[in-house]
């Protein structure tokens, strides 16, 4: 079934998309063509392959993705909100979230 | 002090001996960037803190100090990997200020190695692309013909190696994004193997498949830089403790009994018949060195193009989630309320692209689609990943096409993003198998834009790799200066 407009708003909103009309229009035309070609996926049958979600080396050891848990130093609040558009006393400041 | 023209062990020894000042090298670099900067290779260039790296590498040679492996090698980081305090914007609006309160493994790793870091390279934004167009900075032009592209996603890291402006240049690959520019450019590029260099300080796209890589003029500068940024982090706990070899001397030996396969499924429709010409004569020239050509077969090559862009965008709809106006970049002030803000925000400080690959990301995870999308893409990736090692019984390396055709025009594609999808065709099962690839330019088109052979190795076995390319570059012994570089 090909995606419809009314799913591509959707999506942007799952997404946080605030899309224009325009732009809805072109990415339900573009992601139908986009999803039309991985169709082809289906030609496939699946039925007893394992899904890969990571690449790491074929019999590997894994122990390297482990660490002892300690106390290390971090960036600390004033660092940590140097760079927001808006703070105040090493906080993040936002538009009220409810009520207002 | 022309760039192209010197290696890193030269230069190394040049400076050490007293003969050429750092200093000299990185502002011949800096005036390089500042002479071809209508090439758009650069978003941020760090003059003085290049200078200042350099008058540091030659106050060390006064007072006779021995220098380190990378001392006065001048090299270019693309724009998604953080620097303390250098303002790093992956080439997006919504990260037009951002300065990184830390600076990335590979970056600090080269800068203990005396490496001069020159500046952050343009890109595709946050690397999605082949073209380096979708860049909120302006497009890359290819320094062979500046009507076309470089080459994407690090085309800005691809065009500072081609034109000399540094020796070297970190690049990212997801999908062939350091092999195709490299291609496209005319320079070696390596992906090397997931997990052997670490991605800590990388802006990730997606993250089952992001490697960083080097960029240079010659394989065995290639090997030198992978020296020094590869091996375990513990900031990064995908990358591995697998022991890193020296790679200089991996370059070393003959390919006598190499045996290297050629996958039929590289070489159907849509190749370019000049592209397939000088990569069938880079493949006997291995041959007359004494490798021994295999036929092989990757038979679900044809699905690697859907699976990636399910398993990327699905990732890149995840890790993108991040950029809400709240903690750092862009914030939309038209909003009112929170949700309108990020709705808002995320809509104004991305592109297009960004945006379509956010789209179709969170539809392949929605609900509904998850198995259909998602979940079928990850098992066809299992498919793919078996070709290779059912293939790597037969072969030691893989050659093949680095990318169908030569450089394409500036928005030739740009209308048409599954057009543009299909440039990566033969790069991205590397990616899917995370087996190391490389480009080597192995000739040019008739009409004078570079061709590219890629060569894709075993697991964690970069060593052969580079010991076949650099075989291959000595036999050609060509040069790949562009003209546009050689006539100013």
């Amino acid at each position: 079934m090909a995606i419809t407009r009314t799913d591509v708003e959707k999506i942007a909103e799952l997404a946080r998309l605030e899309l224009t009309p325009d732009e809805t229009e072109l990415f339900t035309e573009q992601l139908r063509s986009i999803l039309g070609h991985v169709e082809k996926l289906n030609e496939l049958d699946t039925t007893d392959v394992a899904p890969m979600s990571h690449c790491a080396p074929a019999g590997g050891d894994a122990e390297y993705a482990k660490r002892d848990d300690q106390v290390r130093p971090s960036l600390g609040p004033q660092l940590a909100v140097e760079n927001a558009p808006d703070s105040e006393g090493g906080y993040f400041k936002v538009p009220r979230v409810i009520g207002g | 002090m022309e760039l192209r023209q010197v290696t890193i062990s030269t230069l190394h020894k040049r400076i050490s001996s007293g003969e050429l000042r750092a200093a000299d090298v990185c502002r011949g670099a800096l005036d390089r960037i500042e002479q071809f900067s209508g090439l758009n290779a650069f978003i941020t260039v760090m003059s003085d803190a290049a200078l200042a790296g350099a008058e540091r590498i030659d106050r060390a040679v006064d007072r006779g100090e021995p220098l380190p492996a990378l001392a006065g090698t001048v090299i270019a980081i693309k724009d998604n990997m953080v620097i303390r305090g250098v303002r790093t914007t992956a080439g997006s609006r919504i990260l037009f200020n951002y300065k990184p309160p830390y600076t990335a493994t590979v970056v600090e790793r080269l800068e203990n190695a005396g490496a001069i870091i020159i500046g952050k390279t343009n890109l595709d934004e946050f690397a999605m692309g082949s073209s380096t167009e979708n860049s909120a900075y302006g497009a890359v032009k290819n320094p062979w013909d500046t009507a076309r592209v470089p080459g994407g996603s690090s085309g800005g890291s691809a065009v500072a190696v081609a034109t000399g402006m540094a020796i070297g240049a970190l690049g990212s690959d997801t999908g062939g994004s350091i092999r195709q520019p490299a291609s496209l450019s005319g320079v070696v590029g390596l992906k090397p193997t997931y997990g052997r260099v670490s991605r800590y300080g990388l802006i990730a796209f997606g993250s089952s498949l992001d490697q960083i890589g080097p960029f240079a003029n010659s394989v065995e500068d290639v090997a030198r830089i992978l020296s020094v940024i590869a091996g375990h982090d513990p900031n990064d706990s995908t990358s591995s403790n697998t022991e890193v070899p020296d790679f200089v001397s991996a370059i070393a030996g003959d390919v006598r009994g190499l045996r290297v396969g050629v996958p039929r499924e590289y070489y159907g429709a849509g190749l370019d018949p000049e592209v397939r010409e000088k990569v069938e004569a880079a493949i006997k020239t291995l041959e007359t060195l004494g490798a021994v050509i295999v036929d092989i077969s990757l038979p679900h090559t044809e699905y690697a193009v859907p699976v990636y862009y399910l398993i990327a965008t699905a990732e890149a709809s995840s890790n993108l989630a991040r950029y809400d106006g709240v903690r750092y970049g862009f914030r939309s002030e038209e909003a009112t309320t929170l949700k309108a803000m990020y709705s808002r925000t995320r809509d104004q400080g991305f592109g297009a692209e960004v945006k379509r690959r956010i789209m179709l990301g969170t539809y392949a995870l929605s609900a509904g689609y998850y198995d259909q999308f998602y979940g079928k893409s990850q098992k066809v990736r299992s498919l793919i990943e078996r070709d290779f090692s059912a293939a790597f019984d037969k072969c030691h390396v893989i050659a093949t096409p680095t990318s169908p055709t030569p450089a394409f025009k500036l928005g030739e594609k740009t209308e048409d993003p599954l057009e543009m999808y299909l440039s990566d065709i033969y790069t991205i099962t590397a990616n899917l198998a995370g087996v190391p690839g490389l480009n080597l330019p192995c000739g040019l088109s008739s009409s004078g834009l570079p061709i590219g052979l890629q060569l894709i190795g075993k697991q964690f076995d970069e060593g052969t790799l580079l010991r076949a390319a650099h075989n291959l570059e000595q036999a050609l012994g060509a040069d790949f200066t562009p003209p546009f570089v050689g006539t100013q």
